[in-house]
């Protein structure tokens, strides 16, 4: 028994004069609590959607200030015809439309019913669901003032259509946020601890004594890592498409190139974390805790990011999966092509020069 | 009185290879006893299995009069050990050190406290008795690995290799503590890579492809094999080793 | 060849000093033996000399390049083997040889005459991973790449380290053959034996250097006369030879006491026999590296 308590006792002395990982023991929790508490949810709130009025009558009117006044939306576009529609909806300005037909008014005024379309953009089933939930109960609601005033029940119906993903099926989400986040980590994770290996061997040291340039030394780690993201991404690619019914709407040449350039910016990321790694089990926790939270939490398949206080909105900037999910989405989902995601893309390509000087700047020529 | 080592026909075999083949001897107590023989040799397998660390292949053995098959976690609390690649946590103190040492080996209180002192004393490190190891020199460390290994009054403690590395007057002061240890009735099992210090032996052995092809003292095996230094025996008995590649 | 002027280095901001004001050189074509137990500074001044350490103060030239600014043409030049025998542990040992030979922009055919005498040893074993090889066959696989690019300076951080006396000598040898060929050889040890058989020496401790000289020159340098004294129960002799009053200094050196003294040195066998060592004996011994090393720390 005393053995036990010695033995324990110096686990105690161990842990807490390991300051590193004494902030994460204690760091970790706390951050979770406040993230998950208070900056992360599933409510939707202030969602962009497009209103198409072709009755623009009184009861359509008041809909509408119904809708606009309810924190769940946040009505971006009055438009005039539903045909800007599909522009809107594949650039991702809005998750769901609602047209209203000429004859509303009339319609409910003589007959007590009439028919409202609701066309939700489902590329992330749960948050299409939860806003056309939102908006029936919106409607609900003004069907039982309507009938209070009228005197006889009143009945609006949405006729909901759920866009690029009528069966509601979780993969169209799932697969472009589980392609940023494995890519993400496979990159960063065996980069960071390929070129700290070196170091911990000591083989680190005879290829600096060595005319083998640094920038070789560099390259020749991250091109293995590089082929395997291309082989990974060509097998999750193959088994969405056979198993998952989710094929590649747009161009694969495109979606592979814009793949490349994600790799390209994660194994940067790599890179930059080895720098300061001095052994592998640090560089795996870097990778790990540096990169898996953030890229869980803001790519936005999780949580979307609409969502979040200002703070969190302005860091999943930073975040480079993020973009790399919404080109995923655009090109593989909706099957758009290169005018719909340059932006991303140069904002990736921006990261990758950066990170790159960055990380070659710092790579240590020497021991210290 | 019974022999504190005490092996027949001892081997491990891993597979096809024998590591250690047929090892028969006996230690004294209160013995100095220096463990020889070429890196491969099949020192390391040896000393394994007498610390109770791995089962033999097959072969009969006690140590400190523990059966090596049945009782090893009574050999293991009846010996001390070290060794050169660690022996000490860095980030304790000196005083913790002794301390976590002293309660694994399920010594009361009241006695790690007194031998806590007795210790400090002795290695002149009262004033170190809060430092973390880490800090200290090299030389300072190994002694107190080796006044923590027999922190519990073991019958036998065995040193792997404990000077490496250390500069020649330390070395020479480590040796003064083994020789108190013996004074005092441990039985010291040694190995080394200084050929001067198996001089210090009371007898040595030397492990060559996995076998023990010489055991006596040094003036013995000097005169046995016509040399004048115990580098030129072990030279003589080692180069023509064949297990060289291993 | 190299040279280094009041070179000073520590770690940790300043609180942990490594080297305190070291100045050296060794002539072009010597076998030359940095001498010193672990911690005191071999390593680090390897690594300032073969510029992957910058030096806090000083200067260092190796071949006439400064180690700081000429560090590309230094790094294309030298050889290094540093401790540990750094191979790559999963690949063979002519994947290994064949790897380093590329780096440095040659193959092993070009300077095989170099490597021939060491790598014939271990050339039965060229499938066998690095990994799965005994110390001895690492230490002349890690020699062998240092070598193939017949580098004009030879780096050595503790070859010998860990390794048994048969394969140290057979090192040692090697080295001297090397040595023929006209390259620098530095080499560093704890081993003190291993000192003679260097051109020059530099015994260094704490940082700092405690002699540079031949190896004959350093033992000449002993102040003192060496006595060895011996007898059958060498434990208690310890102990008599230190009570006896006339002893200055008193060190186990295996069979034998190297003893120094105040005065005469005769009255110590009577002594000893009155002591009950009946066949004590003592002769006058020219000094080891280690009786210098151990007088030296003692100053």
């Amino acid at each position: 028994m005393r053995q036990l308590l010695t033995f324990i006792r110096k686990e105690f002395l161990h842990v807490f004069r390991d300051r590193k990982t004494l902030l994460m023991l204690f760091g970790l929790p706390i951050a979770q609590i406040v993230l998950f508490g208070f900056a992360l949810s599933n409510e939707i709130k202030n969602s962009h959607i497009a209103v198409v009025d072709y009755s623009k009558d009184a009861a359509t009117t008041r809909l509408i200030s119904r809708i606009a006044a309810s924190s769940y939306f946040d009505i971006r576009r009055s438009l005039a015809g539903a045909d800007q529609l599909q522009a809107a909806f594949k650039k991702g300005d809005i998750k769901m439309a609602i047209i209203f037909p000429a004859n509303f008014g009339d319609d409910l005024q003589h007959t007590g019913k009439a028919t409202m379309q609701v066309i939700a953009d489902a590329s992330d089933p749960n948050q299409a669901t939860t806003i056309t939930n939102y908006l029936s109960q919106i409607v609900t609601d003004y069907n039982t003032e309507l009938a209070k005033d009228a005197g006889q029940p009143m009945q609006i119906n949405p006729e909901t259509q759920m866009l690029y993903n009528p069966e509601l099926r979780g993969a169209p989400n799932f697969v472009p946020g589980v392609m940023a986040l494995v890519l993400m980590l496979v990159c960063t994770m065996m980069t960071s601890v390929a070129i700290v290996k070196e170091k911990e061997l000591g083989t680190m040291e005879i290829l600096l004594v060595s005319p083998f340039r640094p920038i070789y030394i560099i390259i020749s780690k991250l091109a293995p890592n590089l082929l395997i993201s291309v082989l990974n991404l060509v097998i999750i690619l193959l088994l969405s498409w056979l198993f998952l019914d989710l094929p590649v709407k747009g161009s694969l040449l495109l979606l592979i190139t814009c793949s490349i350039l994600f790799i390209l910016t994660s194994l940067s990321i790599g890179l930059l974390l080895s720098i300061n790694a001095q052994t592998q089990q640090a560089a795996m926790m870097g990778s790990l805790m540096g990169m898996l939270l953030p890229t869980m939490l803001l790519t936005g398949f999780l949580f979307p990011i609409e969502n979040m206080p200002l703070a969190l909105q302005i860091l999943s900037n930073l975040v480079p999966s993020r973009w790399y999910f919404i080109i995923v989405k655009r090109v593989m989902l909706k099957g758009l092509g290169i005018t719909a995601v340059w932006r991303e893309m140069l904002i990736l390509t921006g990261m990758c020069l950066l990170l790159f000087t960055i990380s070659l700047r710092k790579f240590k020529i020497r021991l210290q | 009185m019974a022999p504190v080592i005490s092996t027949n026909q001892l081997t491990k075999r891993f597979g096809q290879f024998i590591a250690a083949n047929a090892l028969t001897f006996e230690v004294d107590k209160g013995e100095i006893f220096g463990f020889l023989g070429a890196n491969g040799a099949g020192k390391t397998t040896a000393m394994r299995m007498l610390c109770g660390l791995s089962t033999p292949s097959s072969g009969k053995a006690t140590v400190a009069g523990f059966d090596i098959y049945t009782q090893t976690e009574k050999i293991k609390q009846n010996i001390g050990y070290m060794s050169q690649k660690f022996s000490l946590y860095d980030d304790l103190t000196v005083a913790e050190n002794i301390r976590f040492y002293a309660g694994i080996y399920g010594m009361s209180t009241p006695a790690i406290k007194t031998k806590t002192n007795q210790l400090l004393q002795e290695l002149q490190l009262e004033k170190e008795a809060k430092t973390l190891v880490k800090a200290l020199p090299l030389g300072w460390k190994q002694k107190l690995a080796f006044s923590v290994a027999i922190v519990h009054d073991p019958d036998i403690v065995f040193l792997d290799e404990p000077t490496g590395g250390v500069d020649p007057v330390t070395r020479r002061q480590f040796w003064d503590l083994i020789y108190a240890a013996s004074d005092k009735g441990v039985t010291v099992f040694v190995t080394t890579h200084y050929m001067d210090e198996a001089e210090y032996c009371n007898r040595v052995s030397i492990m060559v492809d996995g076998v023990i092809a010489a055991l006596d003292s040094p003036a013995n095996l000097k005169q046995q094999f016509n040399a004048t230094t115990m580098e030129d025996v072990f030279y003589e008995l080692a180069r023509n080793a064949k297990r060289k590649a291993d | 060849m190299i040279n280094l002027t009041s070179i000073k280095k520590s770690y940790n901001k300043g609180q942990i000093p490594a080297v305190t004001g070291i100045s050296l050189s060794v002539e072009r074509g010597e076998l030359f033996g940095l001498i010193g137990p672990d911690g005191a500074g071999k390593t680090t001044l390897f690594r300032i000399l073969t510029t992957l350490l910058i030096p806090d103060e000083g200067t260092a030239t190796v071949d006439g390049l400064d180690v700081v600014k000429d560090y590309a043409k230094i790094r294309s030049r030298v050889g290094y083997m540093p401790g540990r025998f750094s191979l790559y542990q999963d690949l063979t040992i002519e994947e290994n040889l064949n790897f380093f030979a590329t780096v440095f922009g040659t193959t092993i055919k070009e300077n095989y005459h170099l490597i021939e005498e060491i790598y014939k040893q271990i050339e039965p074993f060229k499938d066998r991973r690095a990994g799965k090889l005994s110390g001895g066959m690492k230490q002349k696989l890690a020699l062998c790449c240092a070598l193939i690019h017949k580098p004009t300076v030879l780096f050595l951080d503790e070859p010998t380290t860990g390794v048994d006396v048969v394969s140290r000598k057979e090192f040692w040898d090697m080295l001297q053959r090397l040595k023929q060929e006209g390259i620098t050889i530095l080499v560093s040890t704890p081993y003190m034996d291993e000192a003679n058989r260097c051109d020059r020496i530099a015994l260094i401790q704490k940082g700092s250097i405690l002699s540079v000289d031949t190896p004959k020159g350093i033992v000449d340098a002993f102040p003192q006369d060496l006595f060895a004294v011996r007898s059958a129960k060498t434990h208690q002799l310890l102990r008599d030879v230190r009570d006896f009053p006339g002893t200055d200094t008193c060190f186990a050196f295996g069979e034998s006491l190297h003893v120094t003294f105040k005065g005469d040195p005769r009255p110590l066998i009577p002594w000893l026999k009155q002591k009950g060592q009946a066949d004590a004996t003592m002769e006058k011994i020219t000094p080891g590296i280690e009786d210098c090393f151990i007088h030296l720390l003692k100053n």
